[in-house]
């Protein structure tokens, strides 16, 4: 039986919560407090929210289907470098959406290399504009994400039963049937919610691939009421419409699933003595063969093109590296912090806390504490602080998503010897669950970093010279006709990014 | 007594700090960049005013105003450089800015009479493509070619919202009928000026919309001449960059100082080959030759402040409606 | 004295009943058929699962409320009686307290019960490194430093072959000779209930019988007992 949280946890968990609650709520209550006139959300708002509806939808399914076979694929076959491809194929979700989207650009656009292909095949070309553009650009980022949940719900059936079926001979459709329809049913319904829920948001993608005012999200209606019409009702009532949907999308997500999102690692694996043989075995290849390259040519693409660029880089990327490295492991910790309180209580609402955040607009929230700053200090000195804070909501689903379970397996596991010593509070926390969480910690300080590292933020809403990130300076490039430097700065980025991840994942003892 | 020495120093010289006025002065991001103006415009006014002047870079000229709004009358700023006449009736009505006597002879292809904004820089927005093809010369051509264009969402950029009102100015209600021709020419619309060229050097369309100004870029810093601003017969749409100053401001003196210091021959100098715009005043050696190379637009374009501001949004409707068919 | 007084445990359908009292420096084994509720009369005792009804005291004092690590409990699970991510040291030394720095006496008190169940110098491996019978002397390393009146087993030596068994249980009763404490014991089988007990407490049919002597009760087992048993009924 589990320990239920005792009352230092339910007080941990209801002050980080409150926490989240007030981050949340405070900003939106300013804006709604400070609106003039303005008007309510009309046609074309709706339209937008069709549309947004429309794409995170189709994002989804096709994230978790693409999904599908290559997570089953790598849950049953073993090859030499399975390890590299599984940390490869998870970059993009840590990729900061510019810099992604010029390396998909490398491989789809006009100019890219499926189109150099299908020309040199004398097959016409492919566009990479419109809904099916954004689409892709979200499974792209996406899709790992995707994988990697679906191969923790095939590594959560326990081994024995695959010893079943091989014993019994049972053909895979059984298989497939008996063992893995009714862990698909727990593991898929979470996955889709997930993505569905980070696309909501989705602005850049959306707008840069979309081909046109089409595909206005929700997030663009928001910048129009703020920067356009200055009407920051609208763009507050919009914002909360964003929310909105996602608590339902939440709700709905925890009704259907329960993942047991055990914290065990992708890598050390049982074999699996029932991974059928023949042209399965070849189709298994062709999947990941392709997930790997269409996960992996945009990075090589953004690799090549960034070398050149190095050299044209200026003397300021290195404080533009230091106050991004700061803010990256800032938000890893206070990430990890706030996911540590929210794990504490074991109980589903502040696990739906935590994920509140997942459609936050980082313009709605950046404009918010800017009005609550404003009357203070001014708003521009605190940049990085404030930054910070909304990194940290950002990544908070994520880290909270490993932990939380992480968290409940090790009382699960050791609970109960833990009380029987005795163990509470501090001591509990670093004698049993620290080191049982280990492995989740690093991951999730590790995504919290690199989401963090590559997000502009709100910090170019603060304006503020003297702190630059590696982020802005990109921007900054780009604006500045440097697109060759601005490469240069993407590709740094891209590899910090990584590094940081990489670290703090391996500091967590965790394999791939 | 080394010890002694080295804190006293300190100590003077925060007060000297202390004493020194700030004049703090709000701009879009590219403005106050490495690569901008403003490093070389501190310096030169600094090196005049006996003041320290910051520079605010935020976004954008559309969320410059909006930073300006949300600050309202508690802001810090004491200028703000980098609205153009498209905001300038928005900026106006919020009543945050006091008028100016800073003037000067302007080089400008109107008359200047405003007296709360001083106008600083200016160009006219154009189709930037390599040179060597052949490109249509006017919408209606461009609407009845093939030939493709990257520009960007008038709801979050400026140059989107200046193609917005270049196409109302040059065929009024016509307008909508002209961006449903141009609608299949377009390959997408992005949030800003940066992310479309961009698109346009990767090789995804054939034109951006951008600057007339924007090859000397290419000329005069890269030694490439392979690119060029395409003419239209309806005439080019003008970007007229402003500055002003708030009326909040507790340094009301060393703001108009600025403001004046802005329109002189020195930070005139500093502008085009750093914001790659046309000076307001021409300086007296003429400008580089790059900008020699850069097409003249046979004729300006251009909505009073207050015109533009009526006009937005009916503009922006008939966008939205021909190109999200 | 440990003292269950008109004790109901609850958990889902599932329902048992206690009333009896063990004297100081006994041992009793539980013992009754499978889903009897044995395990669930110790995690009762224990502090695991508080009483519907009724209460459990010690010494005339009522643990009822007391949190399991508060109570004068040594307990020791089927399986997970080591903390896997730490030493052996270091696992028995948290019986000692869960405080992080050891002084020089805890670090000798740790030595001396390593010592004491044959675990010299095996202080500084983890679990996964000692096999299933030196995994279960660290652990009884643990109890001895806890050093609890009440001992609790929940048939931890399950998983160990006949010969290992016995040798654990006669070190069991070794420990409780040198400290005097008195033991709660689950157990499948009566040889094991032989070896170290000299009271059986009959759990079936949703309660616990009041312990009565063992050689008594094998000699002339009640019905429930005897259904236990099967054939076993005779085996000496």
């Amino acid at each position: 039986m589990a320990e239920r949280a005792g009352p230092i946890g339910r007080a941990a968990g209801c002050a980080g919560g409150l926490a989240v609650l007030a981050l949340l709520v405070l900003p939106l209550a300013v804006i709604f407090l400070q609106a003039g006139e303005g008007r309510l959300p009309g046609p074309a708002e709706y339209a937008a929210l069709r549309f947004t509806l429309w794409q995170a939808v189709l994002s989804a399914l096709l994230s978790v289907l693409a999904a599908l076979p290559v997570a089953r694929a790598l849950a049953r076959r073993r090859f030499p470098g399975r390890r590299l491809f599984v940390t490869l194929t998870g970059a993009p979700f840590l990729l900061p959406v510019a810099v992604a989207v010029l390396g998909l650009l490398a491989v789809f656009g006009a100019r890219g290399w499926v189109n150099d292909l299908l020309g040199a095949l004398g097959l016409g070309s492919i566009r990479i504009y419109g809904l099916h553009g954004v689409v892709l650009a979200h499974v792209f980022f996406n899709m790992p994400l995707a994988t990697r949940m679906l191969l923790q719900g095939w590594r959560a059936i326990p081994a024995e039963r695959f010893r079943l079926a091989a014993t019994l001979d049972l053909p895979p459709v059984q298989v497939f049937r008996l063992l893995e329809l009714p862990m698909l049913r727990q593991v898929v319904p979470g996955a889709l919610a997930a993505i569905f829920a980070i696309c909501l948001s989705s602005f850049s993608v959306a707008l840069i691939l979309g081909g046109g005012p089409r595909a206005t999200t929700l997030e663009l209606a928001i910048y129009q009421a703020f920067l356009f019409d200055f009407d920051l009702g609208r763009a507050a009532l919009l914002a909360l419409m964003q929310s909105g949907i996602v608590v339902l999308a939440a709700l709905v997500s925890l009704r259907l699933a329960r993942m047991d999102g055990s914290g065990t690692g992708l890598g050390r694996e049982m074999l699996r003595w029932d991974a059928p043989g023949g042209w399965r075995r070849g189709l298994d290849a062709a999947w990941l063969l392709l997930a790997g390259l269409f996960l992996t040519l945009p990075l090589l693409a953004l690799v090549l093109d960034g070398i050149g660029g190095l050299a044209d880089l200026p003397a300021r990327i290195w404080p533009a590296i230091g106050n991004s490295l700061g803010v990256s492991l800032g938000c890893a910790l206070s990430t990890v912090a706030l996911s540590l309180a929210l794990s504490a209580p074991m109980a589903r609402w502040s696990e739906g806390l935590g994920l509140l955040p997942l459609a936050l607009s980082p313009l709605v929230l950046g404009t918010g504490y800017f009005l609550i700053l404003n009357p203070v200090i001014a708003p521009g000195r605190l940049a990085l602080p404030v930054t910070l804070v909304v990194n940290t909501l950002m990544a908070l689903p994520f880290c909270l998503r490993l932990i939380a379970p992480a968290w409940a397996r090790a009382e699960a596991d050791h609970g109960r010897l833990a009380s029987s010593l005795g163990l509470t509070g501090f001591a509990r926390l670093r004698w049993l669950l620290l080191p049982r969480m280990r492995g989740a910690i690093g991951f999730g300080a590790g995504i919290a970093a690199a989401l963090s590292m590559g997000d502009l933020g709100v910090i170019a809403l603060f304006g503020s010279p003297e702190r630059e990130t590696l982020p802005l300076l990109m921007y900054r490039l780009l604006g500045a006709y440097r697109t060759d430097a601005a490469s240069g700065a993407a590709l740094v980025l891209l590899v910090l990014s990584f590094t940081v991840f990489w670290i703090f994942d391996r500091l967590g003892g965790r394999d791939a | 007594m080394k010890h002694l020495a080295l804190a006293t120093g300190c100590l003077l010289a925060t007060q000297a700090v202390a004493e020194t006025p700030v004049l703090n002065v709000y701009t879009y991001e590219s403005f106050t960049s490495e690569w901008g103006p403003g490093p070389q415009i501190e310096a030169g006014f600094e090196a005049q005013c006996g003041c320290d002047v910051v520079f605010t870079g935020v976004g954008d000229g559309a969320a410059l105003l909006s930073r300006i709004r949300l600050e309202g009358a508690r802001s810090d700023a004491d200028v703000v450089v980098g609205l153009d006449t498209s905001l300038m009736a928005s900026a106006q009505a919020t009543g945050l800015f006091a008028p100016t006597s800073a003037s000067a002879d302007y080089d400008l292809p109107i008359d200047w009479t405003d007296e709360t904004f001083v106008p600083f820089d200016w160009g006219y927005f154009a189709f930037v493509a390599n040179v060597g093809e052949d490109h249509p010369a006017s919408f209606e051509a461009l609407a009845a070619s093939d030939t493709s264009i990257v520009i960007q969402d008038p709801r979050s950029s400026t140059p989107g919202l200046g193609l917005l009102l270049w196409v109302k100015a040059a065929y009024g209600d016509r307008a909508e009928e002209i961006w449903q021709g141009l609608a299949d020419n377009i390959v997408t619309v992005t949030p800003g000026w940066s992310e479309a060229y961009g698109l346009f050097l990767e090789g995804e369309a054939d034109m951006v919309l951008s600057y007339t100004t924007s090859p000397a870029y290419h000329i005069i810093a890269e030694g490439d001449d392979s690119k060029e601003a395409v003419a239209f017969d309806e005439g080019h749409y003008m970007q007229v960059e402003i500055a002003g100053r708030l009326a909040g401001s507790d340094q009301p003196e060393l703001a108009e100082a600025f403001l004046q210091y802005l329109l002189g021959a020195e930070a005139q100098g500093v502008l085009p080959e750093t914001n790659w715009m046309y000076p307001a005043v021409l300086p007296e050696g003429g400008l580089a030759e790059g900008f020699a190379q850069v097409v003249t637009p046979d004729k300006a374009l251009l909505m009073a402040p207050e015109e533009a501001l009526s006009q937005r949004d009916g503009a922006l409707a008939e966008w939205q409606n021909a190109l999200a068919r | 004295m440990l003292e269950l007084v008109n004790l109901t445990l609850e958990q889902g359908d599932f329902r048992l009943e206690a009333d009896f009292s063990l004297p100081e420096g006994t041992s009793a084994a539980l013992i009754g058929p499978s889903g009897a509720g044995k395990s669930t009369l110790l995690a009762g005792i224990a502090g695991f699962l508080p009483p519907r009804r009724g209460r459990v005291q010690w010494r005339g004092e009522d643990l009822t409320r007391l949190a399991p690590g508060k109570r004068p409990v040594a307990m020791l699970f089927q399986d997970g009686n080591l903390f896997p991510h730490l030493d052996v040291s270091r696992n028995v030394a948290l019986g000692i307290s869960p405080r992080g720095r050891l002084s020089a006496q805890d670090q000798a008190r740790v030595a001396q019960a390593l010592e004491r169940v044959g675990l010299a110098g095996y202080g500084a491996r983890t679990p996964a490194e000692l096999s299933g019978g030196q995994q279960s002397r660290a652990a009884l390393a643990r109890i001895l430093v806890q050093d609890r009146p009440l001992m609790l087993l929940d048939e931890p030596f399950a998983a160990l072959g006949p010969a290992l068994r016995a040798e654990m249980l006669r070190l069991v009763a070794e420990l409780r000779a040198e400290t005097g404490a008195t033991l709660l014991m689950v157990t499948h089988d009566p040889r094991d209930a032989e070896r170290i007990a000299e009271q059986i407490v009959l759990v079936a049919e949703g309660r616990a019988a009041p312990p009565a002597p063992m050689r008594a009760l094998l000699d002339d087992p009640p019905p429930a007992l005897r259904a236990y048993l099967g054939g076993e009924g005779d085996f000496d």
